[in-house]
């Protein structure tokens, strides 16, 4: 008896768990793989960006040499006119300097921090508020509130939002309030969750009958815990297709809102503003249009490459091998 | 059916009330008036500033004003503030500007798209796909007018080709040939750029809808029966993966204004995205608020469609 359940447990794969198992799948993903582990350094990066250019006085980004304007990459700092506490990092200037001499490599520095905190902290917001309102639309759809049904009171709200054309919106409301980063954010992510909200809702609209579902309500399961554990993983493949579409947007959306003059407002710096500052100058000083320009690709590019490999580690329905 | 139909008809009708009471609050609650356009204009005495606000009934209570305004909409009165021209018509001429953008943009998108996205679901992990997919996020990744910038640079010096505006000042009485390549031209590269991201964005769904339909238990039945590989596909597999952008063929028609307003500007383009924009800036507050009403309407209207296709398409969607 003893030796039989040993045998089953030699025959059986070593036991994994959930996580080291999507794990791996993910790394089989090269691309994905890599754009992770760039991410994570990019992070790294916008932290100390953000120590370094309030701290040290050597990257701060705001300071100004008129006498040192327009220097290409790489160029030495060997100015006699302007202070030596002024110099630049390693007296280089590592990608140049603008048409008031600011050095482009600290103000990059601390415009990673920025660009990134305005991406997370709208698709944050949008996305919590997406996922609540789709499940509870398409959960608690049925229940009645007075003469109208959770469900239309939810989705006639998302398509009040919906109506309003939303870069249109944001650019409308961003013009008139005061300008801030924080509006920005907030516009942003309270102008996008409609999406996520009406993929919710229509994944639980299918899913809400499902035996899975019966079976929960069955075992008395507490109906938040229905929705969130047991019919949000089941419904959020598409929508983490969109989450890192979002963020990819919200960066997008503020580089735009910034080309337009809307965006984060000098003297902050984020690489939507510093390219947008850096294109009237596009045929004498290029590298201040390629250096943000590229760094938005690069960076957008990693979220969503990295995003794809997460949705297809996390989704149970495309499993590797079949 | 008919029953859901006039009641949605309804719902909405009430939906764009309330979407007009709220566009016209957010414009009026937030800070900025037009009379503050031009603070430093020593021409600008405070009693002209009065004259004005009077002129515009922008000193009455809240609730007036929109009863003033939505009076003058429907009577065709509505005026701008800038230049007292009557609005409907202004947004019309745009809007006939915009509409050829917008068309081949859309054709472009869906066109590419499709085929694109269940090509590289029906070969994941081949070169197609893995090309597909760097470049459709490439496109995504890069901010539109950065890319916008590149390619003006490198058409008007590899072909020498005007690119900016609607047509070529000075060519109105060049035979008709001329004119239209002309304005073929110019037509160009804002369509491909307004249609760039829409083919990344709908050929990765495409793709991810397709993937998840392909291993579901119907397709292996479907092939177990024996069909033929593009019946399994395209009867089986695509009717099912359409579901999602039923959806989304109702969210494009807001793009007619709010996507434009970035290469309109770029491209000099006098579309609707542009003149919304011009009103943003001069707070021209009868013309914003009538093109968010206008497009509420036109989004209004895909998003009927786009129920009634739900219910029609997947039986197990009631209502």
């Amino acid at each position: 008896m003893q030796e039989n359940a040993t045998i089953q447990a030699e025959a059986l794969p070593p036991a994994t768990s959930l996580l080291a198992e999507r794990w791996r799948v993910l790394k089989k993903n090269r691309m994905a793989y890599l754009s992770f582990w760039f991410l994570l350094f990019l992070f790294v990066l916008a932290i100390a960006g953000k120590a370094l250019t309030d701290w040290f006085v050597v990257f701060n980004p705001q300071t100004v040499r008129l006498s040192e304007t327009f220097l290409p990459p790489l160029s030495p700092f060997t100015s006699e006119i302007v202070p030596k506490e002024d110099a630049p990092v390693f007296g280089l200037y590592l990608l140049g300097t603008d048409e008031l001499g600011r050095d482009v490599f600290a103000r990059m520095l601390e415009g990673t921090f920025v660009s990134l905190m305005v991406g997370f902290v709208a698709v944050g917001i949008s996305f919590t508020v997406g996922i609540v309102m789709g499940g509870l639309a398409g959960f608690y759809g049925r229940m009645r509130l007075g003469f109208l049904t959770v469900d239309s009171l939810i989705m006639r709200l998302v398509d009040i939002m919906l109506c309003f054309p939303t870069f249109f919106l944001i650019l409308t409301v961003v013009a008139l309030l005061p300008p801030s980063i924080y509006n920005i954010m907030i516009v942003i992510g309270l102008t996008s969750w409609m999406g996520t909200a009406r993929f919710v809702r229509a994944e639980f609209l299918a899913l809400r009958d499902q035996d899975f579902v019966t079976a929960a309500r069955a075992q008395a399961i507490p109906e938040w815990r229905i929705i969130f554990i047991h019919m949000v993983p089941n419904a959020i493949a598409p929508v983490l297709v969109s989450a890192t579409i979002g963020v990819a947007t919200a960066i997008l959306i503020e580089s735009s809102l910034s080309f337009l003059g809307f965006g984060v407002q000098p003297p902050d710096a984020t690489w939507g503003n510093i390219l947008s500052d850096g294109k009237s100058f596009i045929f004498d000083a290029p590298w201040l249009t390629f250096i943000p320009g590229f760094t938005i690709l690069v960076v957008v590019l990693a979220f969503n490459l990295c995003g794809e490999g997460l949705r297809e580690a996390f989704n149970p329905k495309l499993k590797q091998g079949r | 059916m008919t029953n859901f139909i006039i009641r949605s008809i309804g719902q909405r009708l009430v939906l764009l009330v309330f979407i007009s009471i709220i566009s016209h609050a957010i414009i009026h609650l937030a800070p900025g008036e037009p009379s503050l356009v031009d603070p430093a204009n020593p021409m600008m005495k405070a009693e002209d500033i009065a004259r004005i606000r009077a002129a515009f009934h922008l000193d009455d209570p809240i609730h007036l004003q929109y009863a003033y305004w939505i009076r003058d909409l429907v009577t065709g009165e509505l005026k701008s503030f800038k230049d007292s021209q009557p609005v409907l018509p202004k947004i019309w001429d745009r809007f006939l500007n915009s509409l050829p953008l917008f068309l081949i943009g859309t054709l472009i998108t869906w066109f590419l798209a499709f085929p694109m996205g269940i090509q590289s679901a029906l070969h994941r992990g081949s070169l197609f796909d893995r090309a597909g997919t760097f470049f459709s996020y490439a496109l995504i990744s890069i901010p539109g007018f950065f890319l916008s910038l590149i390619l003006i640079i490198l058409v008007v010096k590899t072909f020498d080709v005007p690119v900016i505006g609607m047509r070529t000042f000075g060519l109105e009485d060049s035979p008709l040939f001329f004119r239209s390549m002309d304005r073929l031209w110019h037509l160009t590269i804002p369509a491909i750029m307004s249609a760039v991201t829409g083919v990344a964005v709908l050929s990765r769904y495409v793709r991810s809808q397709m993937l998840e339909v392909i291993h579901q238990d119907y397709i292996r039945t479907a092939r177990a029966k024996g069909l033929p590989e593009d019946v399994v596909i395209y009867r089986h597999g695509l009717k099912n993966a359409l579901l999602p952008f039923i959806t989304m063929f109702g969210l494009t028609l807001p793009g007619l204004i709010g996507g434009s307003v970035i290469f309109e500007t770029i491209f000099a383009w006098p579309g609707m995205g542009r003149l919304g924009y011009e009103a943003i800036l001069g707070r021209d507050f009868p013309v914003i608020m009538t093109l968010n009403f206008i497009t509420a309407i036109l989004v209004l209207m895909g998003t009927l469609l786009s129920d009634i296709l739900y219910a029609v398409v997947d039986p197990r969607i009631k209502f």
